[in-house]
């Protein structure tokens, strides 16, 4: 089954073009990994495909034209993790979490029963009940990352879109994430579609990458395919080494050619 | 798909359940009775002074079905009925909007620091009722006077030029909306400013109606507000939960299914004829859109769900204060009531920059 379908989809951001031509297929259930230079698109096609950036082509959100389905629709079928998602100062734990029922509220009405049931069940699945009663902004980094998840899976949507989720974390926390992101991907049977920078991480946390430049699809398939010296310096224009890792993944590392002048020196 | 079979009936112990919704209607309670006893001590003090019981039985009374001897003589009634209690309500009213319309416009600008005059409200009534001043015809034998008409319509007018003016600049983002707001008040004080100039006969009226006052109020003025008043409540608590959601910005609003430029425009309609409505009868009053939601937010939180309504209830009460004090501390001489909000506000504003430096 295909949970989104992508087919010559170009964006254009005040007049300049972002994403040319994009055809692209995600199966439901994948963990699909989206790489790329900063300003390759990868941010415009995740903010495409949760409609909030007007398209040429067309966009297939499960048997459904996305153009086709309405804001809440797609809220019902789409959560969205900002790279740097919004603190609105003040705001306990919970009552965030529970704006991700939005889609569910009627438009003047207020939560039911059954909305907060699932706000406590999903704060619950990810750990954070103790936080319920919590500041947003007093949680730190890792935490507060957790309770965006939490917002994003109290949508209930089949499609989960990342933008950078482990933006401003340690390796720790990066790994935690990502690890909770794949355990809920499992649980829940989500497709998620992650923006990554890391590349070692996306090699790791997903099935498939799509290299982003310039707004095509430079390159597409299993990590192994694309995570290779060659790719990486052509698109990134950096020095790396690909290893391979005695547990099976392979690792991306940045190496320092040395210079003129630290060679003078 | 869902989460929620995992563990079902688990609600009570986080914050959003029943009991705090029960907390959130106790502290709505409490704000009212605070309200009520405001009220009370607004419609009591004054140059004459009226009995406690009196009053009740004789506010009573007025219920249908109900047969009281309050005791009050027929002046001391009329005082009570013809002069304190129009004041009161229409100090009310007007605190009620003021305070409602300022938390309105902090929300959909997400701007801690907006007011009920921000998109040029205040610059366009007191155009209106400068010109009203100066060139209007003597209005005395009209059924309603042209100074409110003239305030009301400047208002509305201006709102709707600075939000026309800022959609046309972008996509309607706060930033530009804010910025046409800053715009059209420049311009409309600097026509003010020259028509005040050459009718200078106008100047003191005109000075004394920008100050803001309650003293012509009778239940004209009541009759006048309400209709606006209940309209742009309405309006407002029913998108008290919007507006929670507007505060992680248009976009991620926009990713939850929301229309934020509709629901912006929406509640800025209500918002604006709330504030022109008020000004319109008690003239500019200066900080209760700031100081009231800010001080609600400090002790309740801030969401619109609670803060919504508080506002509305406290705005009410610490108008009524305002003006009890405006005009007894000088007695038998009034201070004007936007001088006594802002003795008030400017220190309470000066706190609130102050703890908003502290805020992410």
């Amino acid at each position: 089954m295909t949970a989104i379908e992508l087919r010559g989809v170009s964006v254009a951001l005040d007049g300049r073009p972002v994403l040319r031509e994009l055809t692209l297929r995600i199966p439901g259930g994948s963990r699909l990994g989206l790489i790329g230079p900063n300003g390759s698109g990868k941010t415009t096609l995740l903010r495409a495909i949760a409609g909030l950036v007007p398209h040429d082509g067309e966009i297939r959100i499960g048997d459904a034209a996305g153009g086709g389905l309405s804001r809440r629709e797609l809220a019902r079928r789409i959560a969205l993790v900002p790279q740097n998602p919004a603190v609105p100062a003040g705001i306990a734990v919970t009552d965030y979490v529970l704006l991700g029922r939005t889609p569910y509220i009627p438009y003047l009405g207020t939560e039911s029963r059954r909305d907060l049931e699932i706000v406590a069940s999903v704060l619950d699945h990810l750990d954070l009940a103790g936080f319920a009663a919590r500041r947003l902004d007093s949680l730190s980094g890792g935490e507060r990352q957790r309770a965006v998840l939490a917002r994003a899976l109290a949508q209930q949507a089949p499609v989960l879109l990342l933008d950078e989720p482990t933006t401003g974390l340690d390796v720790g926390h990066q790994q935690q994430v990502l690890e909770l992101v794949d355990a809920l991907r499992d649980d829940l049977g989500l497709t998620v579609v992650s923006a990554m920078h890391d590349l070692t991480l996306a090699g790791q946390f997903a099935d498939h990458l799509v290299l982003l430049d310039g707004g095509r699809v430079a390159a597409d398939g299993p990590a192994r395919t694309v995570l290779t010296e060659q790719v990486i310096s052509q698109h990134y224009h950096a020095s790396v080494r690909v290893l391979e890792d005695p547990g099976g993944g392979i690792v991306v590392v940045p190496v320092r050619v040395p210079t003129e002048r630290q060679v003078v020196m | 798909m869902t989460v929620t079979e995992r563990r079902p009936g688990r609600d009570a112990a986080v914050a959003p359940g029943p009991g705090a919704a029960r907390l959130r209607a106790g502290t709505l309670l409490a704000a009212c009775a605070g309200l009520a006893g405001a009220a009370l001590l607004a419609v009591l003090v004054g140059p004459v002074r009226l009995a406690p019981g009196a009053v009740l039985l004789e506010l009573v009374g007025r219920l249908p079905l109900v047969h009281t001897h309050s005791g009050l003589t027929r002046q001391e009634a009329a005082i009570l009925w013809q002069l304190r209690l129009p004041r009161v309500v229409l100090g009310g009213l007007v605190g009620a909007m003021l305070a409602l319309a300022g938390a309105a416009y902090q929300g959909v600008f997400r701007n801690p620091l907006a007011d009920p005059y921000l998109l040029g409200a205040a610059a366009g009534a007191g155009l209106g009722a400068t010109l009203a001043i100066a060139y209007g015809p003597d209005t005395s034998s009209w059924p309603v006077d042209l100074l409110p008409v003239a305030a009301f319509a400047g208002a509305v007018i201006a709102v709707a030029a600075a939000y026309a003016l800022g959609r046309s600049g972008g996509a309607g983002s706060t930033t530009t909306l804010i910025l046409s707001g800053v715009a059209v008040a420049a311009f409309l004080t600097a026509i003010q400013t020259y028509v005040q100039q050459r009718e200078s006969e106008t100047l003191r009226e005109v000075y004394g109606w920008i100050l803001g006052r309650l003293t012509t109020a009778g239940w004209r003025e009541v009759v006048l507000v309400v209709p606006y008043a209940l309209l742009s409540t309405v309006a407002i608590l029913l998108h008290r939960r919007l507006l929670d959601v507007l505060a992680v910005g248009d976009d991620e609003a926009s990713s939850l299914g929301v229309r934020a430029a509709r629901v912006r425009l929406v509640v800025v309609a209500a918002a604006t004829l709330a504030t022109a409505a008020a000004v319109a009868v008690s003239g500019l009053i200066g900080f209760v859109g700031i100081i009231v939601p800010h001080t609600i937010r400090l002790v309740a939180g801030s969401s619109y769900r609670l803060l919504a309504p508080l506002s509305l209830v406290a705005g009410a009460a610490f108008l009524i204060l305002a003006d009890l004090v405006a005009r007894t501390v000088m007695a038998p001489a009034e201070l004007p009531i936007g001088v006594v909000t802002a003795i008030f506000g400017a220190p309470f504003f000066a706190l609130v920059l102050r703890s908003s430096r502290h805020a992410p």
